[in-house]
Parts: C-alpha cells; structure tokens; sequence
C-alpha cells in the first residue's frame, strides 16, 4: 500500500488505478488489530476459538463476548471490530430465520454463508457506506453434511475450511495449523489443540490479560451449538496452560 | 397508545438488500428484529370483492387430551388428520414437545397448527441464540397463543385451533388450554373437541379432591379416554401418541393403539 | 353469480366439510353480585366456566384485584374478559408509574368506561361489576353495559343470571317497594355475605351457567379478605 492517499481511498465506489479498492483493505486492517480467532474442523464436530483481550479489569467476564450461537447448530466467531460483527450476527439470524421460514428446516452452512457474504459484499460497492470491519468464521455440524466451517472476509469473499484463523496472529495461528490433519481429529484432540493454539499465540508483552472462549457444535452436543460448554471449555484451559508453562520452562534452560 | 412516542427504528440505508430479499419467492417476510412498519399488514391480500378469510376448516385433527399428574403433566391425542370425513393423514403427530419444561397437543386445522408451529420453533431458536440456557416456560407459551388467537380473532381472521398446553413452571404441574377466540382457563385435566364429552368425566371420575394422580393411574386413564374416544368419535383413529413432561424432561411416546373389541357391534340394535 | 365474488370460491371446498360461520363473541356465562355499605364492599362471582351445555372448568376465579381496595367481577365472553383484564391492569401500572400513586376507584370506574367505548363498534361483550373503597372510604359499586355505560350504585347484580338476582337484591337490600317508617334500614357486612351466598345457591338452581361454586371478597380499610362457598355442580 505504497500509495496511502493519492485521493482513491475515500470511496467504497472507487477503485485505484492499480486495482484496488483502498476502503476494504483498511477494513482489513480493522481485522488484523483484533484478537485470534480460530476454527477447526475435525472428524465429528467443529471448535471455534479466540483469544478474547481484556482490555480492562472492570469489565465483567462475559462482557465483549465475540462467539454467537445464528441457529441451533450454527455458531459465528467474529474477528474486528465488535459493533460491526453483532450487526453481522442479527443478519445471520435474520437469513436463518428467514429460510426456517420458508423451508422449515435450518439452513444449510454453505447457504448462510452465502446469503452473509452477498451481504457484506454489498457493502463494498457504495460510496455511502463503508465495508464491515470484521472477518466471521461460521461453524455447523449436521446428521447430512457433518462438519462444517467457512469463513467471510470484510471483501464479501467466502471460502469453506479445514482450519482457518483471523485476527493479530493469523499467520502464526496457520503456521501452527498446518502441522495437524484435522479430517479425522477426535473432539478432544480438537478442543485441546485450540486451546494450545490460542495460549500459544497469544502475545503476552503486548496484551496483558486475554480470557479463552470457545464454542463446540458436533455429534457430542447432539447437534447443538454450545458456548463454552463443560467439560471442554475447561479441558481446552488445561491444554493451552500446560503448553504454555512447558515452553516457558524450556526458554529457562 | 402515544403516537409519536413509539420508537421507530430508522433505517440507515434503504437501497440495500434486505435480508432474504434475493430469496423469497413468496415475498414479504419480515424476519426477528424488524421496525414495526408491516407488522400491522393483513395476513391475505384483498381479491377484487375483499378479503376471504377462512370460516372453517379443511384438514383437522380432532380431540386432545391433557392430565396433570404427580410432578408432571401428559397430553394425548390421536395420529390421525381428517379431510372432512375422509380419514386422510394416518400418521401425524399431534402432541410435541416444545423443549424440556413445555410440552403441547393441538385439535383443530391442521394448516393453521403448522404456521403456528413454525414461528413456536423460531422461537426455541430465539431462547437458544440468547445461549443462557433459559427456556419458554408453559405459562409463557400459553399466554402467547392467548394473544396470537385473540388477535387473529378480533380481525375475523381465526386460526382454527384448539390447543391444550402443558409442563412444569417452577417445579410446578402447568396444564391451560386455549381456542380460537382467545378463550384460556388452566385446570387439573383439559379436553378439546369430543374429548370435552366423552374423556373429561372419565378423568373427572378418577380425581378425588386434594389428591394427586401417579403417572401410571395418568398413563391408564389417557389410554381408557382415547379407547372411548376411538369407539365413539367418527373422526378419530385408534392409533394415539403421548408426551410426558416431568422434571427429568419431555418425551412424546407411541405411537400407541387403544384396545378394540367389536364383538359386541352385532348386538347393537335399533337403529 | 358473478357479482357475488363466488368464482372466488375456493374449489378446495369439498361437500364433506360442514361449514361453520365464524362469530368473534362466545357466551361463556357467570354471574356477579356485589354490595356496599359504609365502610365495607362484597362481591361475588361464581366459578363455573361454560359454553351452552359444556363446562370447561369449575374454578374459574372471576374477580380481578386491581389494588389494595378495588375489585373488578368481569363475566360474559371469556375472552374479551382476559383481554380487557388485561388492558386494565397495564394502563393502571402506567398510572402509577407517572402519578407514583395507585389509582383511585373512582378513577378506575372512570377509565372503564373509558376503555369499554373504545372499542364501541366491536365492543368487548362482558359485564362488569366494579367494587371498591371510595377515597372516604365508603364502599361503591359501578355496574356497565358492554359498550360503556357507567352507573354508580350501592349493589348490583351482574351476568348471566343477572336478570334473576337484581330484583332479590331490590327487596333485599334496596327494600324497594315496601311501606317503610323512615329511612331505608343499613345492612351489616355479615349480612350482605350471607345475602351475596344465598343468591348464588338460588341463582344455581335456576341458571345453568352458575354453578360449581361462589368466590366473596370482602373488602375493608383492613384489606380484601377471599371466601369460597361450594354450590351445586350439575
């Protein structure tokens, strides 16, 4: 982004000269100064995970909470700015809703996805309006499809995933990812990798305090989308703890 | 009641799609959480003499019986959906679980149960999204379908149901039914339609006062109800379902068949 | 045919279905008693529950307590009953919640009528009987038609066996058309109980939309005392 100004980064309704239309790539960076946020998508359920940042002790601790249950067996994570992603989530649940509506079943993931992406993409073509600051990642599991896990960019793109990440640590978080085949991973072998993940990415010196929230949809919770449900919340803890206190005993030595 | 006063959400952008616009190829729904401009539109558009609305109805299933017993209630109905006297459907579900406190059975047009139907399972949704693991009481959903029912009523625009709602409400037994005017009353045992005549004094029968009923003793008087129903109402089925609500959960069971003996019909004369 | 809008009969319509009209309004039947005197108020409302000769329960409560010192009896379409309880109620948690202060029984009678001609052309088809402790703390009553009308009074009979109660309590209470020495005699709070029960026992015998059994509140400075008396239940 050598060229910042030059007067083509005022409009969503603008391209640059080189092709670029400068709004969406700063709704990017709105992404990239957020928390990690992670999916991964294993063998009989789907884990959404992020490095929730407590930016003040008087917040309570449910307080900015940045995973969402859209429909029974539908959870969305949200990677940006926070306002921004709660509007994505009452649109979610519109479509969802609106398609239990017609179809009296719930809507299908890649379908949602769909309907989402069309959405914060619309957003990306008017001067009047500027584009979502947020990345979503969306999860489902189903008796028909299994699992499932997209996620949307600020541009209105949509891929499905294996694993994915936004946020600060993205790059890190991929790194790290790309070292498991989730395909046939095991709920628990899931649930604690996220958690090693999370505290493993999460940069201490630059944010203090961070909370781990998870959400878990898949054969274990009968289909249904749970938040940080018991006994895994606590087991994904464990995990990220007992790797973090190894490797700082490893940099003792 | 203030005009004015109310608060309209504005919209920020109008050119914009609305969610399920691109998708709707009935038109017009008007999702969760959205301003109050349609909310007060007719639910059938007007032809070129008015508006039709129905005055009676097509596909019906026929009586629904509920017992409250020792620390839960039951609600019973038969599996048939009839097209005037044809018995048509012979294999529906009546009664339902709505989640693990309310449970409900439903007599009357069958059409008009399955748009209620979808808008009660929005709202398990709804409950579900808020993920504080909270759900609709009975007295909850009672009290909605009173008003639902009294509005559409008050538009000469019924919906032709009688439903009998059940459950545990703070630990306690809650069984009312509702009709298509908005009529509501709670009591130990509800009936709808011909269980009104023929199930009720059986139940009744078996009540002593100030003294509760066991799920068996619940369980067996349902089971006798829907074998005099069956003998006795034209529009019924042998063939009945159950959903049981306690404070371990709901649970429809069944199908179940009543016992038949028709040995009897050959000396029934006169007439 | 065709300017009857019948080619817009639906041809799903089959002989076998019979054909009902729709009517908004049902006759769900009870009756309401209520007396005054100087300091205190009773009424009474029977419990049964009905549409012509079907009871749908008997302990349907038909009293409604508004606040400390005023009571609503409200029978006839049961429907329209919890509708407008309901109303009631909501306005008079507005009142209070921009007066700070419960409302008068007066001014309830007031708003009543107020709500009832509201819907003067799709009326709510109920008779209420509305009593309560007046600001000296007299004992009142308010009686109304469906669409409004509003009537102070000392006793009133209400419902449907109405009708057949208001002349007992004429004689009773009124002492109407008698040769009296001066003035019209006062009647003791015990006795206008017993004279509430005793129509509701005659009233079960003659109407078969009361019955089942007769819920009293009497209402004092002291606050509203509730009493249940059993009535015949056929």
């Amino acid at each position: 982004m050598s060229s910042i100004g030059t007067g083509y980064d005022l409009s969503a309704s603008q391209f640059s000269p080189d092709g670029r239309v400068f709004q969406i790539d700063y709704a990017s960076k709105a992404v990239e100064k957020s928390g990690t946020v992670i999916g991964l998508r294993g063998k009989d359920s789907v884990v959404l995970a992020v490095e929730k940042i407590v930016t003040s002790p008087l917040y309570e601790e449910d307080a900015g909470a940045r995973i969402f249950t859209i429909d029974k067996n539908i959870g969305l994570a949200i990677a940006g700015l926070l306002a921004d992603g709660r509007y994505i989530v009452d649109i979610a649940r519109q479509e969802a809703a609106n398609y239990r509506q017609q179809f009296e079943r719930t809507i299908p993931l890649r379908h949602l996805t769909e309907r989402v992406a069309a959405y914060v993409h619309a957003y990306t073509l008017y001067s009047a309006v500027r584009p979502f600051g947020v990345s979503v990642i969306l999860s489902a599991w189903d008796e028909d499809q299994g699992p499932q896990l997209y996620k949307i960019e600020p541009s209105g793109s949509s891929f499905g995933y294996f694993a994915c990440a936004s946020g600060k640590a993205k790059q890190q978080a991929k790194t790290e990812m790309e070292k498991f085949n989730y395909t046939e991973m095991s709920t628990t072998d899931l649930v604690q990798n996220s958690g090693r993940i999370i505290y493993q990415v999460h940069d201490e010196l630059k944010d203090k305090d961070f909370r781990y929230e998870m959400s878990l949809v898949g054969k274990e919770t009968n289909g249904v989308h749970r938040l940080n449900p018991a006994p895994w919340h606590a087991m994904a803890i464990e995990a990220g703890e007992a790797f973090k206190n190894e490797d700082d005993s490893d940099n003792e030595i | 009641m203030y005009a004015g006063h109310q608060v309209i959400p504005q919209q920020f952008w109008s050119n914009g799609p609305a969610p399920g616009q691109f998708y709707n190829f009935t038109g017009g729904y008007n999702g969760l959480a959205t301003g109050s401009a349609n909310q007060c539109k007719e639910y059938t558009t007007p032809g070129l003499f008015g508006t039709q609305h129905s005055s009676s109805p097509i596909t019906t299933g026929t009586s629904v019986v509920g017992i409250k017993f020792d620390g839960g209630v039951m609600i019973a109905a038969d599996n048939l959906v009839s097209y005037g006297s044809l018995a048509r459907y012979q294999d529906v579900q009546r009664v339902f679980k709505v989640n693990n406190k309310t449970i409900m059975g439903a007599g009357g047009d069958f059409a008009d149960f399955q748009s209620l139907k979808r808008s009660i399972d929005q709202k398990i949704v709804e409950d579900l999204c808020h993920g504080d693991d909270l759900e609709m009481k009975p007295k909850s959903l009672y009290n909605w379908l009173t008003r639902v029912f009294y509005n559409r009523r008050s538009r000469f625009n019924p919906l032709w149901l009688e439903m009998v709602v059940g459950g545990l409400d703070n630990g306690e037994p809650f069984l009312g039914h509702v009709d298509l005017r908005g009529r509501a009353y709670e009591d130990d045992v509800v009936a709808t339609g011909f269980g009104k005549h023929l199930a009720l004094p059986l139940v009744r029968e078996q009540l002593v006062e100030g003294k509760k009923l066991t799920q068996e003793q619940a369980s067996d008087v349902l089971r006798k109800c829907m074998e005099v129903l069956y003998y006795r109402d034209c529009r019924s089925m042998p063939k009945y379902s159950v959903v049981v609500c306690t404070k371990d959960g709901s649970v429809v069971q069944g199908p179940f068949n009543v016992n038949e003996n028709w040995q009897l019909a050959t000396m029934v004369k006169g007439y | 045919m065709n300017f009857m809008g019948i080619e817009q009969f639906p041809d799903y319509k089959v002989p076998g279905t019979q054909h009902q009209d729709f009517s908004p309004y049902e006759s769900n039947g009870g009756s309401i008693v209520a007396i005054a005197g100087d300091d205190y108020v009773v009424i009474a409302a029977d419990t049964r529950l009905s549409s012509g000769y079907t009871i749908h329960t008997r302990k349907q409560n038909k009293l409604f307590q508004l606040s400390g010192k005023t009571v609503l009896g409200s029978t006839g379409c049961w429907c329209d009953t919890l509708a407008l309880t309901a109303l009631v109620k909501a306005r008079m948690q507005m009142y209070e919640h921009t007066h700070l202060k419960t409302m008068s029984t007066d001014a309830i009678a007031q708003m009543l009528s107020i709500i009832m001609y509201n819907k003067r052309f799709f009326p709510y088809y109920v008779s209420n009987v509305l009593a309560g402790l007046d600001n000296e703390g007299k004992g009142v009553v308010y009686s109304y038609d469906p669409i409004g009308h509003c009537e102070r009074a000392t006793y009133r009979a209400g419902g449907s066996a109405g009708a057949l109660l208001q002349p007992v309590l004429d004689n009773q209470i009124g002492f109407k058309n008698m040769q009296l020495d001066g003035e019209i005699p006062k009647v003791s709070k015990d006795r206008a109980v017993a004279i509430a029960t005793d129509t509701f026992i005659s009233a079960a015998e003659r109407d078969i939309y009361t019955g089942d059994a007769v819920c009293i509140n009497i209402i004092t400075k002291d606050g509203i005392e509730v009493k249940e008396v059993q009535l015949r239940k056929d």
